[in-house]
């Protein structure tokens, strides 16, 4: 089974977002950067496919600077084959030139399955997976947290707001990885000391130009300093009162 | 033409009300750019959009049709791609798991930039101005399009539904057929509860509450409010295994705006802050009064959970009885 996966580097989900001095970026200087947490679960995924399968690859493909080569790195010491970076200086805020970029790459690899994570935890679109199977014309599951693949055929289980929806495709597909698709492994010494002699091919990332411009990056508003309206079960009476009056929320 | 087409969701034959909210903004918007608000929504046989016209909207192209009873990819995008063809600024769609599915697929189909899970939408020198979040909240980006169409698909609860009486004249539409996956059944809790993502009152509960168990007090709680909120999680309680996945809230869960917010036994970590920073009122029960959570706050109490929170089901109880 041919599987590729689709990665990002983004920061850390603890950490503090400083506004960069161009008011339209994010200052990464001490930022610890990470692997997407929705693409640890594609990765383990297209692993436990691969090793059920008992034979087949797994491609990792990031868009990014060069720094993401680190970051396929990990995706390579956790146990993918070999990876590809499509190079460039600014990832736009448009997800439709990421998703083409990284059509181009994935359309002549003959995969039988791409899995991305269902949203990059920095600027989350959530789009650029089912974009990906929108350019190359084939099915695709979002926000996936079961899948099933054998012959050829796909049974995935997704969240909806009050339920799941159960949905089946045919292969080639791409399927998007929620919380709950599986328990990432951790590289072990012996992944991390392999994935340095894995494969990794750096080409320039083809985008056309993206239709959002950027005009500001910001913080939110402060919260207005709110209070203590008491201790313990007796300051309910309180805060009802808060709610009902202050708030009108009740 | 600077016409506005708004998707509108439905579940079993009835409009969500996240589909009046993005009606709500796409008249909002339309009245802005001097244009016209068109609707389409696809649903079972028999199914109707009838708020759509009081709510907003000029045309309503209706395809009733049992082929799509369930959400299914392949006949929606195709649909509304066609029918979004027709010269309109923007199409306009709800961040439900519906929208963030369907979104991209239009965007894709269309050629169009894709403005996800936006907070504000807006003109400015003509062209369209979208606020989204980024880093689950603890940044926005202000971003202008710079295409002749684009698809926004709009957080639940950045607007209030309002009233706007227009013809909403319904114009039958027929499925167009598009391949893809195929969504063979929607299996439902046996308990039907309210996703937290869209309830109205969030009350949502952290390590503090000590065991899973502990969990009935909030829901009691919830229920107290008369089916109008939901329980939440913080990710140690998740992670934990306490609750589903679906209850999270914070970076790696969903970003929530309820009206109210009851953090119960939740410090306040960071990436959790970032998933409901943008409720409208928030309310923190802990016994540690340093919490971060705190901070965020507009009304604490410090204090044993295990004792606040009974009373305040209690107090909630007579309040709404009365």
């Amino acid at each position: 089974m041919k599987i590729a996966v689709c990665i990002k580097r983004v920061p850390d989900t603890e950490a503090r977002v400083k506004v960069g001095a161009d008011g339209k970026s994010i200052d990464e200087s001490g930022v610890k950067f990470v692997l997407n947490p929705y693409d640890e679960y594609a990765v383990e995924e297209a692993l436990r496919l691969k090793e059920k399968a008992g034979a087949g690859e797994v491609a990792v493909i990031a868009l990014g600077g060069d720094a993401a080569q680190e970051t396929i790195r990990t995706a390579l010491a956790m146990g993918a084959d070999r990876g590809v970076l499509l190079r460039t200086d600014t990832i736009p805020l448009d997800p439709l030139p990421v998703a083409r970029a990284l059509a181009d790459e994935l359309r002549p690899g003959g995969f039988d399955l791409v899995l991305c994570g269902k949203q990059a935890v920095d600027d989350s679109s959530h789009a650029v997976g089912v974009m990906i199977a929108e350019l190359l014309g084939v099915p695709s599951v979002a926000a996936v947290a079961k899948l099933a693949i054998a012959d050829g055929k796909g049974t995935a289980e997704r969240e909806i707001e009050g339920g799941v929806e159960v949905v089946t495709f045919s292969l080639p597909a791409v399927v998007t990885a929620d919380k709950g698709l599986n328990e990432p492994r951790y590289p072990a010494l012996k992944g991390i000391m392999a994935a340095k002699k894995k494969p990794l091919e750096v080409k320039p990332a083809a985008m056309p130009p993206a239709g959002l411009d950027v005009l500001e990056l910001a913080y939110p508003p402060e919260r207005k300093a709110g209070r203590i309206v008491g201790e313990g079960a007796d300051a309910v009476p309180a805060l009802i009162d808060a709610l009902r009056t202050e708030a009108k929320v009740l | 033409m600077a016409n506005v087409l708004v998707v509108l969701e439905q579940r079993d034959g009835v409009l969500k009300r996240v589909a009046l909210e993005v009606l709500t903004a796409g008249r909002r918007l339309a009245d802005q750019l001097s244009g016209e608000v068109h609707a389409i929504a696809l649903g079972p046989a028999g199914f109707s959009a009838d708020a759509a016209g009081a709510h907003g909207a000029d045309r309503v192209f209706l395809a009733a049709d049992d082929q799509v009873r369930l959400y299914q990819p392949g006949p929606y995008a195709a649909t509304i791609a066609e029918r979004a063809k027709g010269g309109y600024a923007v199409v306009l769609l709800g961040a439900t798991a519906l929208g963030k599915d369907l979104a991209p697929r239009l965007a894709a189909r269309l050629g169009a930039p894709l403005a996800a899970d936006v907070t504000e939408l807006g003109v400015d020198g003509g062209r369209i101005v979208v606020t989204r979040p980024v880093y689950a909240g603890k940044a926005f980006y202000r971003l202008r399009v710079n295409a002749p169409l684009a698809v926004v698909s709009m957080r639940p609860n950045s607007v209030m539904p309002a009233q706007a009486a227009r013809a909403g004249a319904v114009e039958p539409i027929a499925i167009v057929a598009g391949v893809g996956a195929t969504t063979t059944a929607v299996k439902e809790p046996e308990h039907a509860a309210l996703d937290v993502a869209e309830a109205g009152i969030v009350v949502g509960g952290g390590r503090g509450l000590k065991d899973a168990g502990q969990f009935k007090l909030l829901e009691d709680l919830a229920a107290a409010f008369g089916g109008q909120a939901a329980v939440g999680a913080s990710r140690a309680v998740v992670d934990a295994g306490w609750r589903p996945h679906a209850e999270q809230v914070g970076q790696t869960g969903k970003t929530v705006s309820p009206n109210l917010y009851i953090a119960v036994g939740i410090s306040g970590a960071i990436q959790h802050l970032a998933g409901m920073r943008t409720s409208k009122v928030i309310v923190a029960i802990n016994k540690d009064k340093d919490a971060p959570i705190f901070k965020v706050a507009d009304y604490g109490i410090v204090g044993d959970l295990f004792e606040v929170i009974p009373r305040l089901t209690q107090e909630i109880r007579k309040v709404r009885g009365a």
